[in-house]
């Protein structure tokens, strides 16, 4: 096109010379500026993928089982107090044969997943009111702070002389330890929404109730994840050291519960398959939960960072 | 060609168009802070702004151009004095774009639709319109990051739009913007308010473009806000901001600018 040889800025001539094509030339030069400055976010392939995130935990944890094979290996000590890995393998395999294995990993993670969306329940409103009520946040929201962090395995005796020892001491435990997080969370993600987006949204008509719904609830949402996760952390927490604590024979069998039973046996192997069964059952949950639903959000709003 | 100045000593917005105005500003006081202890931001400020008119306000820092607009905006209420809006809540524009990250950015503009009350079915087609009037057709799906700033800040002009307000309220838009972007939405801007016969209230500290612009350019002195002189601006439009015509009011102004400034200075 011709007009865009001329260079606008060289350009001395008054403005009714610019009357005709003025217009449709800067147009051009909108269009230039666009294609120039446009970013497209590139997503990299499933093997370079693999390759980046899935093999470096992976050889940490194969590093992890050749210290501990080492240390077996070497008798560092006695092994009845440090079985091999082969030792807690063949006792998750006995498990397994039981047909016992799902049902305690079911009953716990039952437990720890009912017992966090209760939690999410009775979290969320607790945050959304601290968050905009300054009275009630004046009053409540350092203490609030602060039972964040109170392990939540101090409220077990309470639980069970309020309770008893039944389930609903377990969600009493649970509750206690991940209310205060996910409320804690939902309050820091409004406190760190922008100003401005509460002042754009007031501007197109957002206010009051539409205002929570389109903007302030989705602009706190980062926050509010991040407070979830911690939510989950707790409410596993506290439900291992419930189910340590607590035991009766009405209870289902749990991990925690499993985990005590192979100390009274002096089982060293079920003990440590016990604590790799609740840190996998925790991190596959992050994992598959929380881990897509957080990077899904911060990638839609261009906060992830892309390395190369 | 002469460049067609004249300068006026009141508000000649509305009888140059007859009717009422489309946003009228009578005796606005605005001070912040307890009595006693108060910091006068706006002092008797009466401008009116006729419907179709480009009105530029202009002025140093302290001024209170900002406080003024968010008055007209309804996003905070005056001390003294009252502003009417007849055709109701106005658009506002910040210098950030101000889009939500999380909708893209056909989305950012089907909000400011729903809000508006556009029937679901009716919004799509309208958001696609509006793009293509800010010239982003085919831009509907893309996240605001991946936009460049100047096409944010079209973006943020469509949502803008999208309330069907006829007044429009800019608060240094460009100021963020690189030369040459800034250039290009100049004439964007002219454009889309000759089409969509807008009334523009828009707030800048570059007399450059408040020259470039408006019809009628309008200066403030600083601590507290006065209305210090008009000056209406009959070169053709559009213009550029490097022509003869343009340059030689801004020196002008810019003279009368930096005497306002100068008295803050001589105490």
């Amino acid at each position: 096109m011709a007009s865009t040889d001329t260079t606008p800025v060289l350009d001395k001539t008054d403005a009714a010379r610019t009357g005709g094509t003025g217009t449709s030339d800067s147009a051009d030069v909108g269009a230039g500026l666009d294609a120039l400055d446009s970013v497209t976010a590139q997503r990299g392939s499933l093997g370079e993928a693999l390759r980046t995130k899935a093999l470096p935990p992976l050889i940490g944890v194969l590093v992890v089982l050749a210290l501990w094979q080492g240390a077996y290996s070497l008798h560092v000590t006695s092994s009845y107090k440090l079985p091999s890995p082969a030792d807690v393998w063949r006792s998750a395999q006995d498990l397994w044969y039981q047909g016992t294995l799902f049902s305690i990993i079911w009953t716990s993670v039952w437990r720890g997943l009912s017992g966090f969306l209760l939690a999410v329940v009775i979290g969320t409103p607790i945050g959304l009111v601290v968050a905009r009520v300054r009275p009630v946040r004046t009053a409540i929201g350092p203490v609030l702070q602060g039972l964040q962090s109170l392990p939540s395995v101090a409220w077990v005796p309470a639980a069970v002389i309020w309770l008893g020892i039944n389930d609903s001491m377990m969600y009493a435990v649970i509750l206690l330890g991940a209310v205060p997080s996910i409320a804690n969370g939902l309050v820091a993600g409004i406190d760190q929404v922008p100003p401005l987006f509460l002042r754009a949204g007031r501007t197109i008509g957002a206010t009051g109730l539409a205002g929570a719904r389109h903007v302030l609830i989705p602009a706190a949402l980062p926050g509010y994840l991040a407070g979830l996760k911690q939510g989950w952390a707790f409410s596993w927490r506290s439900l291992m050291a419930a189910e340590l604590v607590a035991s009766s024979p009405d209870l289902g069998r749990g991990l925690g519960r499993f985990l005590e039973d192979q100390r009274e046996f002096s089982d060293m192997s079920g003990v440590l398959l016990g604590i790799v069964l609740i840190l996998f059952v925790g991190i596959a949950i992050e994992l598959l939960v929380f881990t897509p639903v957080e990077r899904r959000v911060l990638r839609n709003r261009g906060l992830l960072a892309t390395g190369k | 060609m002469t460049s067609a100045l004249t300068t006026s000593a009141d508000a000649p917005g509305a009888d140059a168009h007859g009717g009422a105005p489309a946003v009228r500003i009578s005796h606005v006081h605005k001070s912040f802070g307890r009595p006693g202890a108060q910091t006068h931001v706006l002092d008797d400020i009466t401008l009116d702004v006729a419907p179709g008119e480009f009105v530029t306000l202009l002025g140093a820092s302290g001024c209170g151009k900002s406080t003024l607009l968010n008055l007209v905006a309804g996003l905070d209420e005056p001390t003294a004095g009252s502003i009417e809006v007849p055709g109701g809540r106005p658009a506002l524009m910040f210098q950030e774009h101000a889009l939500f990250p999380w909708l893209t950015a056909g989305k950012n503009i089907e909000l400011a639709l729903k809000l508006a009350g556009v029937p679901r079915p009716e919004r799509r087609a309208e958001a696609e319109r509006l793009l293509e009037l800010v010239r982003l057709k085919g831009s509907y799906g893309k996240r605001v990051h991946e936009l460049s700033g100047g096409m944010r800040q079209r973006v943020a002009m469509a949502r803008a739009l999208a309330q069907g307000s006829k007044v429009l309220l800019m608060d240094e838009p460009f100021a963020a913007l690189d030369a040459i972007t800034r250039d290009v939405l100049h004439d964007e801007i002219t454009r889309i308010w000759a089409e969509r016969q807008l009334s523009v209230l828009f707030v800048t500290h570059n007399v450059r473009e408040a020259v470039r612009l408006a019809q009628r350019v309008v200066l403030l002195s600083s601590r507290p806000g006065r209305v210090a002189r008009e000056w209406r601006i009959d070169l053709p439009q559009p213009r550029r901001i490097e022509s003869a015509g343009v340059a030689d009011l801004s020196i002008e102004i810019t003279e009368e600018l930096r005497g306002e400034i100068r008295r803050h200075g001589q105490h």
